[in-house]
């Protein structure tokens, strides 16, 4: 699409969405949001943001192959589950701390690195299927 | 006592480290690394020659570790007179081979992962033969099929290599589901899964109705492993191998699983007619099948290759003949021929590989450059022949001993074993002294003496196989008669000596040394009329095979047409009236379907108006004038159903259906562009009428199918679970997410995997027509 409002616009607007997905996957525990649909968040501001710019300025911006994000966010939610071998508890089982930074209390979980997989692998898989039929026969 | 244990599941995990070892030590060392690689298999002999002194008392050894205790699943061992000589005869054979494959594999650039197939299934074969447990014999049966089509099909850039490789593994592997399917009926029977309990089920077992079922499917995993007939065929193909891989597996080893079987259940499954019948009938039949194209052959490992089936159809025959006899003429038998025929391999391989050729008819008056060679190539004869005082006589010996009698069944049988191992002595001496003799043939290497790693393996056995004859007394005590025990079922003795003793056995020996020697002098003749009978039957199972094989590739193309036509139309089809049937069919036939819903009196404005924005969706989908616009209005629905939700209190439902909404109609007009679909839908009214009654009919019974549900009596038992624990044990209040990332954490693992690969398929499908365009 080459209207030039909507390329000018696409990028600041590709940036917040994906600044309100982080936050959606952050605040996901306690309200309505989570790893899942942050992800999808995400991946409609990629969509703009190749729609408006073209595929190759995604792919740029991404720097990573986006299949190789999903791979990532897999790898870390095993990751996530497999933590609680060291603490001599079943598979998957939360593990909490809250260590006070800047006199905040921030509390960090391995249910928080899993939803975190779960985002990347959202992201990393759709993205990958949207781009490459975005590419058409050139790519 | 848990220090042995420990010792002995080291002992089990050796081959396998040592497989791990083997490349890298390999790069570093060349083929020396035979010498540190050969110490792994000479340790575990060692590790279990220990327990000789306690086999050989009539004790049993049992251990392990419990594996899956829900199912009674364990790993552990029985290490009997029959798993102990097993044992021995795996390592100790183990040990020469690898010397052996160090000389043999001399500068072969994959010597290193030679080395580490090998130990693989020496790993699998000392797993095999020590299994108590049922399932772990299953699993360590497999690996040895598994690992024997790697070691077949080494030479792989060969097309023969590779058909041999994979006939080994359909034949054995085919034979293994067989042995699966008898063990599980085995453990249903019995309720046991370890062979050390299930000893004293034998009554039952043999009593039961499914003693017959049982039967035919062990026959089947034991006769297509120990390559009976008409199951041989893949045995003489698998020669395909390099030399130290027929010597190990083809002939000490592997083939010798089938009758390893038999024998170990021959305690609580024999003695039965249809044991009794059909084990010696198969086993004769294949011991003349076998010695019969023996002859044919002028190939020195094929000859050797057929011998070994003969001799396995011999082993078969004595297991399943039914007296104590005969039993210990079989443990004897399969220790003399591991010996001896483990050498001869060597030998032929050792001929093969100093020459250059194998054919004993361009081969002659070797005696000279290779004395080493044939002094061990005699010795191994002398035994395979059956003359005293070596191991084979004895064998021998007991074996006429046991199957001479009056009546007609053990006539037969005697004159089979009398047939068959005449010509088996010709083979023997063909292969032994044919090369040797005579006057020296030019051959396409200068022949000379190999070097020490090859011919110290042989030399060794051949060795062995006289020092046992000699010392036969000692022997029986420590080997063969725990062994007999073992497969009898109770403690037996055997004496037989290298002394000859006047009796029907030596005059059936002195016959069949008879025969075999005129065979010997008359072998062109007899080759010429071996080849004539099988030309004439012309069709064998190695072709059947072939047709087989060619069968089902056939078969399965016409299925795959059938089911798979690569239009996409037709598979949509099929997914929506199958998913339409799904719906309405159950209900139909149960008479449940849904009462009509009462609509609420006090409906508020703002519901009424989205559920009529979402039908105003659909009627706006169908009279779209061109596709991008029915895709678009589509998401008018999709964005009223996720209003629906969030004024019903789903706010995580709805943010996602709002999303997926969003991109799905962005992957849709993608998906549009790239299929290159025409703006509008050109078909005629009656091709689009199917699609409506198949649209309309999925839309009709998800409608009813939802009703029946929220007419259901609601359980709310999870639903007050969740609420009350979210917050306190999983720290977070959104209920929603906390089921998905932590109750139910593990479902979410196995969707977002599923997404992933999901991912990666379609990427790939795009992948694909793109480069079939180009």
């Amino acid at each position: 699409m080459n209207t030039l409002i909507f390329r000018t616009v696409a990028p600041f607007l590709t940036a917040l969405m994906v600044l309100f997905s982080l936050f959606v996957l952050l605040r996901g525990h306690n309200e309505p949001g989570g790893g899942f649909i942050g992800g999808l968040i995400a991946v409609s501001a990629l969509a703009i943001f190749g729609i408006a710019n073209g595929i190759a300025a995604v792919r740029r911006a991404l720097w990573f192959h986006p299949m190789a994000i999903s791979a990532f966010g897999l790898f870390i939610a095993c990751l996530a589950g497999l933590m609680s071998i060291f603490f001599a508890v079943p598979f998957m089982t939360g593990l909490w701390i809250t260590p006070v930074i800047l006199g905040v209390e921030i509390p960090l979980s391995s249910v928080m690195l899993f939803d975190t997989g779960v985002y990347l692998v959202v992201v990393g898989s759709i993205t990958s299927i949207a781009l490459a039929l975005e590419a058409g026969d050139d790519a | 006592m848990t220090g042995t244990m420990g010792f002995t599941l080291l002992a089990f995990c050796l081959p396998f480290i040592g497989a791990f070892v083997a490349p890298f030590l390999t790069r570093l060392l060349g083929h020396n690394a035979a010498w540190p690689l050969a110490l792994i298999p000479f340790a575990v002999f060692l590790h279990f020659l220990g327990f000789n002194a306690d086999i050989a008392d009539g004790r049993i050894v049992t251990g392990g570790y419990m594996w899956v205790p829900s199912y009674n699943v364990s790993f552990s061992w029985l290490i009997d007179g029959l798993s102990l000589t097993f044992l021995l005869l795996i390592s100790g054979i183990g040990t020469l081979i690898m010397l052996y494959a160090g000389g043999y594999l001399k500068g072969h650039p994959q010597q290193g992962r030679f080395f580490s197939f090998i130990l693989m299934f020496m790993g699998a074969m000392l797993g095999l033969v020590a299994s108590d447990s049922f399932l772990m014999l299953f699993v360590f049966w497999e690996l040895t099929s598994i690992t024997s089509f790697l070691l077949i099909g080494f030479d792989h850039a060969r097309e023969a290599s590779r058909r041999a490789a994979l006939q080994a593994l359909i034949v054995t592997g085919g034979g293994g589901l067989f042995l699966l399917a008898g063990l599980l009926l085995l453990w249903d029977v019995t309720d046991v899964t370890q062979f050390s309990l299930l000893m004293s089920f034998g009554p039952e077992l043999r009593a039961s109705p499914f003693y017959l079922a049982i039967l035919f499917l062990m026959l089947g995993g034991a006769f297509t492993k120990s390559a009976q007939f008409p199951f041989h065929f893949w045995l003489p193909n698998a020669m395909e191998a390099p030399t130290p891989v027929s010597a190990y597996l083809h002939s000490a080893t592997m083939v010798k699983a089938g009758v390893y079987l038999l024998m170990r259940l021959n305690p609580v499954m024999g003695g039965t007619p249809a044991w009794e019948t059909i084990l010696p009938a198969i086993g004769g039949l294949t011991l003349l099948v076998g010695a019969v194209l023996a002859i044919r052959q002028t190939d020195l490992k094929l000859m050797l290759a057929y011998t070994t089936v003969a001799s396995l159809g011999l082993l078969v025959m004595l297991t399943g003949f039914g007296s104590e006899h005969a039993i210990a003429a079989a443990a004897l038998y399969l220790v003399a021929h591991s010996l001896f025929k483990g050498a001869l391999f060597m030998v032929a391989g050792l001929i093969d590989h100093e020459t250059g050729t194998r054919d004993v008819t361009k081969l002659g008056g070797l005696r000279r450059a290779m004395p080493i060679t044939f002094l061990a190539a005699l010795l191994a004869a002398l035994s395979m022949g059956g003359l005293p005082p070596f191991f084979g006589f004895l064998a021998k010996e007991e074996i006429y001993a046991a199957l001479a009698g009056g009546n007609a069944r053990a006539i037969a049988f005697t004159t089979t074993a009398v047939l068959g191992n005449a010509l088996m002595f010709a083979v023997a001496f063909a292969v032994a002294l044919k090369p040797f003799l005579g006057t020296a043939v030019a051959t396409p290497k200068r022949a000379h003496e190999g070097p020490a790693l090859l011919w110290i393996g042989p030399l060794l056995l051949a060795v062995k196989g006289l020092a046992i004859g000699v010392f036969s007394g000692l022997a029986h005590v420590l080997l063969t008669a725990p062994l007999a025990s073992a497969i009898a079922g109770t403690p037996q003795t055997i004496t037989i000596s290298a002394v000859p003793h006047m009796g029907i056995a030596l005059y059936l020996s002195l016959l069949t040394v008879a025969i075999g020697v005129f065979v010997f002098l008359k072998l062109d003749a007899a080759r010429a009329a071996a080849d004539r009978l099988i030309e004439d039957i012309g069709w064998g199972p190695d072709r059947g095979f072939d047709q087989a094989m060619r069968g089902l590739v056939r078969m399965a193309t016409r299925v795959t047409r059938l089911t798979q036509p690569g239009l996409m139309e037709i598979y949509v089809t099929a997914t929506f009236v199958v998913v339409a049937l799904a719906l309405l069919v159950p209900p139909a036939v149960y008479g449940e379907w849904p009462r009509a819903p009462v609509w609420p009196a006090d409906m508020p404005f703002h519901e009424l108006a989205v559920m009529a924005l979402a039908a105003l969706g659909i009627v706006a989908v169908l009279m779209a004038s061109n596709r991008l616009t029915a895709i678009v209005a589509l998401g008018i629905q999709g964005f009223c159903v996720a209003m629906l939700f969030l004024l019903f209190g789903a706010p995580d439902l709805a943010f996602t259906q709002f999303m997926i909404e969003t991109l799905s109609v962005v992957i849709l007009a993608l998906a549009m562009t790239r299929l290159k679909l025409t703006p509008r839908d050109h078909r005629p009214l009656r091709e689009k009428i199917p699609d409506a009654v198949i649209a309309t009919a999925c839309g009709v019974g998800f409608a009813l199918y939802l009703l029946r549900v929220t007419q259901g009596r609601f359980d709310s038992a999870l639903t007050d679970f969740f609420n009350l624990y979210s917050k306190t044990i999983a720290h977070g209040a959104n209920v929603v997410n906390v089921i998905i990332v932590d109750f139910r954490g593990t479902d979410t693992l196995g969707e977002i995997a599923v997404v992933m690969v999901t991912g990666l398929a379609i990427l790939s499908l795009i992948r694909i027509r793109k480069g079939r365009r180009a």
